[in-house]
């Protein structure tokens, strides 16, 4: 290993990162099990629902979609926090990204994999699923939803594995005492046979840097898709030429309020103040007050164009939505949702931290209620004349959404007890770029970092 | 070469194959028949297939001979035929007597089957190529392909497809149905079902089971091609039928181009009046069973206690 002129700084970074790896508490353990509980139970409904059908759900012949697909869309939505933290901020050279990338990136492979599973337990016959990939047909929006979120799956893992390498490597040095364990295998074998070599640093540089580039338009390609299973239909609210952006922007606007969620939980409970900063909060927060004014922006050109002209259909849902039985809830999601965390972003008065996560977390409770809005009263609309539809979720879809949100936060503990939650690499080398500006310069323009000291 | 290796000569391997092939051949004789048994029950139509032609099926609605069968007190006709004789699960009518408003306030009746459209948004929209148009222009369900992801009944600008939620409560004899899209029968669970214009009886030549039911012979089904219809008592030309009657198709500007056409009116033929206040009588599924309304609850097996009743699902 090299030397290094700020052991100082890695050496508590690597204790305070790596700590959590090998010591857990009661409480870790408590909340766990609490988890898996939960995903226990939602298996079991989801069993029952296997047994009965979907009879088992709220949904019938009108409203034939419910919260599966609301979940789908939020979990999808919210793994755009991955590329945009990452990619975006890597391909802009954005300094301050380093100790959040790693959570980004996990954000994201854990909700496409939680989002992706939505749909399939939404399927009348979830045993012929195969049949998509033997018979499927181009020209059906649903086919480009499976290769979008297959290809961005496929390209976050390899986009979460890469900056993971040299952090395997560190850990295989440091357990090279019990060469014999499982674990120094499996890190062994995770690190590729990485020893620092500039060639090596090289090739990984670059590698990352393609997969940056890669992924930004994959990650828009899935939310633009996932909108168009929507907006391929004639239903009211859903037939919009702009639903792709504002599918786009509202993913990212959930998905920097989840980062920040996550981001504040760690700090918090492996002690990351001094990697992560009010900074990072408050460079985020800037983010998400810039996709909130966007999504604002969307919102209102959405409804005020058909709102405009009322025809019969378009007008129905906006009576349902803004002043009949959604009423309450779309009202929470302009005010609570975009107006109360804008206000909450830009009045700097009290803890920045504090406000900025409250307005995280609200922004994340109004934008699943917006997903539910944009699904389920379009459904309830009546396109013969008959009277609007109803849906009331069952338990089971109750249960299998706890469930799916137990899953996110299991997989995310067990990742943190296995992996270093921050690049630690990557955090190293910031730090030392920050100290020595003439190496940040060259390393900006994209020159080979001088191997000096 | 390899054959070699296996002490095997090529005389013996032709020898053995072929023999093999014919032990296989005698083994597997009885299959034949069952092999080529046709799809549909066979038919006296079938004999002569050299008759066989592409058709344009289209079915034309008289709304003045349509009362919703107020007149004569009984649920609509056309949709209990086709319940009874379809093994249509409950809950579903596949043709569906709406009562819609007159532009002063009187209603009319307008019976809806699937519009077996053209430009088909459901058919557009399938994964997996499970709804599909046939020959004849009919959209037909592959319900051994159906996915039940239900793209295409948010697809539907008609709401005309529904979805067998559970096991379908049928009658026994439901069972004895030979399956095939033409004639869905018994239902699948998890899948989308619809009207299919009666595919097994026009294939028969016989006329699809609510053009037989109603009383009114308000419905006529014919061939743009031969350009000929019926009700099962006249038979008109079409197309001239079509322009001296004004028809119209339902949501003509969604360029779906149904195969339904209406020809406007509120049962004036039979004496109803716009602003008649009886109302279509609800159809009854003569075998009963709970429909798709009663939800399991957390122990379902524990019935019947633990099975609520969802009410307002539609």
């Amino acid at each position: 290993m090299r030397a290094r002129a700020a052991g100082d700084f890695r050496g508590r970074l690597e204790s305070t990162i790596l700590t959590p790896l090998t010591q857990s508490s009661r409480g870790y353990y408590a909340l766990v099990l609490f988890l898996l509980a939960v995903v226990g139970w939602g298996f079991y409904a989801f069993l029952v629902q296997l047994r009965y059908g979907l009879r088992s759900t709220g949904m019938g012949d009108v409203v034939m979609w419910g919260m599966y697909l609301v979940n789908f869309v939020f979990f999808i939505g919210i793994s755009h926090a991955g590329t945009l933290i990452s990619a975006i901020l890597r391909v802009t050279h954005a300094g301050w990204r380093t100790p959040v990338t790693r959570m980004a990136e996990l954000i994201t492979v854990v909700a496409i994999s939680i989002g992706a599973l939505m749909p399939i337990i939404d399927l009348g016959r979830p045993d012929r699923v195969w049949h998509i990939v033997i018979f499927g047909r181009f020209q059906s929006p649903l086919l480009w939803d499976i290769v979008s979120i297959t290809s961005y799956l496929t390209g976050s893992l390899i986009y979460l594995y890469l900056p993971l390498i040299p952090d395997m490597a560190l850990m295989r040095d440091r357990l090279a005492r019990e060469a014999s364990s499982l674990k120094y295998k499996i890190y062994s074998l995770l690190a590729v046979g990485w020893r620092n070599t500039p060639e090596q640093r090289h090739r990984l540089e670059k590698a990352i840097g393609i997969m940056a580039v890669t992924i930004i338009p994959i990650a828009i390609s899935v939310h633009t898709v996932v909108s168009y299973v929507f907006s391929m239909t004639m239903r009211p609210g859903w037939d919009s030429t702009v639903f792709g952006i504002y599918f786009v922007i509202g993913a990212i606007f959930s998905g920097i309020a989840s980062i920040i969620i996550v981001m504040a939980i760690f700090r918090k409970i492996y002690h990351l103040e001094e990697y992560i900063t009010e900074r990072h909060f408050r460079n985020l927060s800037y983010l998400l007050l810039t996709s909130l004014f966007l999504y604002l922006y969307l919102t209102f050109g959405e409804y005020l164009t058909v709102g405009y002209k009322m025809k019969v259909e378009e007008k129905h849902l906006l009576e349902l939505l803004m002043l009949g039985k959604s009423a309450f809830w779309f009202w929470f999601f302009v005010l609570g949702g975009l107006v109360l965390p804008a206000i909450l972003i830009m009045f700097r008065r009290g803890r920045t931290i504090t406000r900025i996560v409250i307005a995280s977390i609200l922004i994340n409770i109004a934008m699943w209620i917006k997903r539910f809005l944009v699904l389920v009263p379009s459904l309830q609309v009546p396109l013969m004349p008959f009277e609007f539809g109803a849906y009331t979720p069952t338990w089971v879809e109750w249960s299998i959404t706890a469930a799916a949100f137990a899953a996110f936060i299991l997989i995310f503990a067990i990742f943190a007890k296995i992996f270093p939650i921050i690049s630690i690499w990557e955090v190293a080398e910031e730090n030392e770029l920050e100290v020595s500006p003439v190496v940040r310069e060259t390393v900006e323009r994209g020159l080979p970092v001088p191997e000096r000291r | 070469m390899g054959n070699k290796e296996k002490n095997l000569t090529r005389r013996q391997f032709i020898q053995r194959s072929v023999g093999a092939m014919g032990v296989g051949a005698v083994l597997l004789s009885p299959l034949v028949p069952v092999l080529n048994r046709p799809k549909t029950p066979v038919s006296p139509a079938k004999v002569e297939p050299a008759q066989k032609k592409t058709r344009n099926w289209t079915m034309v609605i008289d709304l003045k001979k349509c009362d919703g069968c107020v007149t004569i007190d009984q649920p609509a006709q056309c949709t209990q035929a086709c319940i009874q004789a379809h093994f249509v699960p409950k809950g579903q009518q596949w043709i569906e007597v709406y009562e819609a408003e007159l532009a002063g306030g009187g209603t009319f009746f307008m019976p809806t089957p699937c519009f077996q459209c053209e430009n088909a948004p459901c058919v557009n929209v399938c994964p997996v190529a499970a709804t599909y148009h046939n020959e004849d222009g009919v959209v037909l369900i592959d319900h051994r392909r159906c996915i039940g992801c239900r793209l295409c009944m948010a697809a539907c600008p008609y709401q005309r497809r529904f979805f067998n939620w559970g096991t379908p409560e049928l009658p026994p004899e439901a069972a004895l149905a030979e399956y095939s899209p033409i004639y869905p029968v018994p239902a699948v669970k998890g899948t989308v079902i619809k009207c299919m214009f009666c595919a097994h009886m026009l294939q028969e030549g016989k006329l699809p089971l609510c053009v037989n039911g109603c009383p009114m012979k308000a419905i006529y089904i014919g061939d743009l091609n031969e350009d000929i219809a019926t009700n099962g008592g006249e038979v008109v030309k079409l197309a001239k039928f079509l322009d001296e009657n004004d028809a119209y198709r339902y949501k003509e500007n969604l360029g779906t181009q149904p195969r339904v056409w209406y020809l406007p009116g509120h049962g004036q033929d039979f004496g109803r009046k716009p602003l008649d206040l009886r109302r279509a009588k609800p159809v009854f599924w003569p075998w009963g069973g709970e429909g798709d309304r009663l939800r399991p609850g957390v122990w379902p097996w524990k019935e019947p206690g633990n099975w609520t009743w969802q009410e307002g699902v539609k």
